[in-house]
């Protein structure tokens, strides 16, 4: 089973390697590019390695910047569909077709669209592969590998003892049904609700432990990106809502109070119905804020050392690295109980809200 | 690309990927895993119900063996009470009888003896009558040889029938 799992990893990575990691070599720098090598900016080295990207950046020696090519999907009302990859525009540093990523004022980071004279028209709709959504396809693929073959060695390996990855697994499964979909949504109904608390659970937790990892094609902060975890709880408040029963509908538009909360200002009702929104809102920061978090402060303890570098020498930032990497590591291995966590109190919560909605008496 | 203003193209991918990952999960993946797990827990209770279930008969069945033998021992005891009761009894009975017989024996034994006595005696009677008449007669015969002697116990003889 891992056998498959490394090949598949193999082959993903070999694809990568194939469709060209550029390496360019910007020798004519021009004279801003060369002050930008000696002064070192923290802020925007920690932001630019949280935030999601055009292309998968992988190292920097001097002034050559290796990265993976990602698709540019872009669509405007003047160009139409426009295909091709982030190569085109050499790092950010070149106008492609019209297009070109901004890198400041008030568009800073996203691709504008351009007239012929090199003036910004507007923003075309951009449906990019970027990194982060590489990082889906990546932890997905691990997904499917992992709980396919999980599913085939349940099938083949029917009423017999769980071996290798279904040993490994099986109890984290049995933990959400047990001990999450039962207790919070009760015996009859939790079924129902398994498949998306599990694909929930372990899609964040593999995309959690995946971005940890600081090497290509892992290391995608995923689960830090505000849009994933809105998608995430989306999914969480739809399938509430769907799946709310009448007494679930009172409570919220008519629930027992006494009725001039309920008329002629419908207060309660506004309160319920903020409620509803303010689940699913939560859900969302608190796994985006938290994973968001962990990737910054292990950035910041890294460049601390490059801080000290340039302000005191390279004696004092050999020094701090000691210190700036023990702290790392720390941090990494909180994140790694974090993940955890995170995984599972989204999922909790989710449970929570279906088994609130589900319930039929108080 | 701020952080806290989600971007619509990563909105959408996700959206189609997890969508996507969501019905091939369940459908592969959560189906089979979650039924073999069902499954594995409904055949470890059946098997665990079916062992108690074996063991409560295996018990069941010692009690009763138990039983069955503490009967025959009882039964045993019975008939081998009866045995000696029996055995008691002939016993006494064969004594009884036996003492009766003897007793019968004795009697007639005591009878025969008594009879033979008697007969014995009577004989001997008869022979000492016989030898002392005749004793008496030798003794008679010589005291009357002489006729002095004779009359001399006539004359007796008379005065004893006169004083009767």
């Amino acid at each position: 089973m891992t056998q498959t799992i490394r090949y598949f990893l193999f082959i993903l990575f070999a694809f990568f390697l194939n469709t060209g990691i550029t390496v360019a070599s910007e020798a004519d720098s021009t004279s801003n590019e060369s002050g930008h090598n000696t002064k070192f900016e923290a802020g925007k080295f920690v932001i630019e390695h949280v935030s999601d990207a055009y292309e998968w950046h992988i190292a920097t020696f001097g002034e050559t910047h290796i990265s993976v090519p990602l698709p540019i999907i872009l669509y405007s009302s003047n160009h139409g569909w426009n295909f091709f990859m982030s190569s085109r525009f050499h790092h950010g540093h070149e106008a492609y077709q019209n297009f070109r990523i901004q890198h400041d004022g008030e568009h800073e980071g996203k691709i504008v669209e351009l007239d012929e004279k090199g003036e910004i028209i507007g923003l075309p709709i951009g449906l990019s592969i970027t990194k982060t959504v590489a990082g889906i396809f990546v932890s997905v693929i691990v997904l499917l590998a992992i709980f396919l073959s999980i599913a085939k060695s349940a099938k083949q390996r029917a009423n017999m003892a769980p071996k290798g990855l279904q040993n490994l697994f099986e109890p984290i499964i049995l933990f959400i049904r047990d001990e999450v979909a039962k207790p919070a949504i009760g015996e009859k109904k939790f079924e129902k609700f398994m498949p998306f608390l599990l694909t929930a659970f372990f899609f964040i937790l593999i995309n959690n432990l995946l971005g940890l990892i600081p090497v290509f094609p892992f290391g995608s902060n995923v689960t830090g990106n505000i849009a994933v975890t809105l998608v995430l709880a989306l999914f969480t408040f739809f399938i509430t809502s769907i799946n709310g029963n009448k007494h679930y509908w009172k409570e919220i538009y008519n629930p027992d109070v006494p009725w001039w909360l309920k008329f002629p200002i419908p207060l309660m009702p506004i309160v319920e119905l903020s409620g509803v929104i303010t689940k699913p809102f939560v859900l969302m920061v608190r796994l985006f804020a938290n994973m968001l978090a962990g990737h910054m402060i292990v950035t910041v303890f890294v460049s601390l050392i490059f801080i000290f570098n340039s302000l005191m020498g390279a004696e004092a930032g050999l020094g701090v690295s000691v210190v700036s990497i023990a702290f790392s590591v720390f941090i990494v291995l909180l994140d790694v109980l974090v993940s955890f966590i995170q995984a599972y109190v989204f999922t909790l919560l989710s449970a929570l809200y279906f088994g609130m909605a589900t319930s039929e008496h108080h | 690309m701020g952080f806290v203003t989600p971007d619509y193209g990563t909105i959408f991918w996700m959206l189609i990927i997890f969508g996507i990952v969501l019905i091939i999960l369940k459908k592969f993946a959560w189906g089979p895993i979650l039924k073999a797990l069902k499954d594995r827990e409904k055949s470890i209770s059946d098997a665990l119900g079916s062992a108690e279930k074996a063991r409560k008969e295996v018990a069941g069945l010692k009690a009763s063996n138990d039983q069955i033998i503490a009967e025959a021992r009882k039964e045993k005891d019975i008939i081998l009470k009866e045995a000696r009761d029996i055995k008691d009894k002939i016993v006494a009975e064969a004594k009884i009888q036996a003492n009766a017989e003897a007793q019968k024996s004795i009697e007639y034994a005591k009878q025969q003896i008594e009879s033979e006595k008697a007969a014995a005696i009577n004989d001997i009677k008869k022979q000492v009558a016989e030898l002392s008449v005749m004793i008496a007669e030798k003794v008679i015969k010589k005291q009357l040889e002489n006729p002095k002697d004779q009359e001399k116990l006539v004359q007796d003889l008379l005065t004893d029938l006169k004083l009767k």
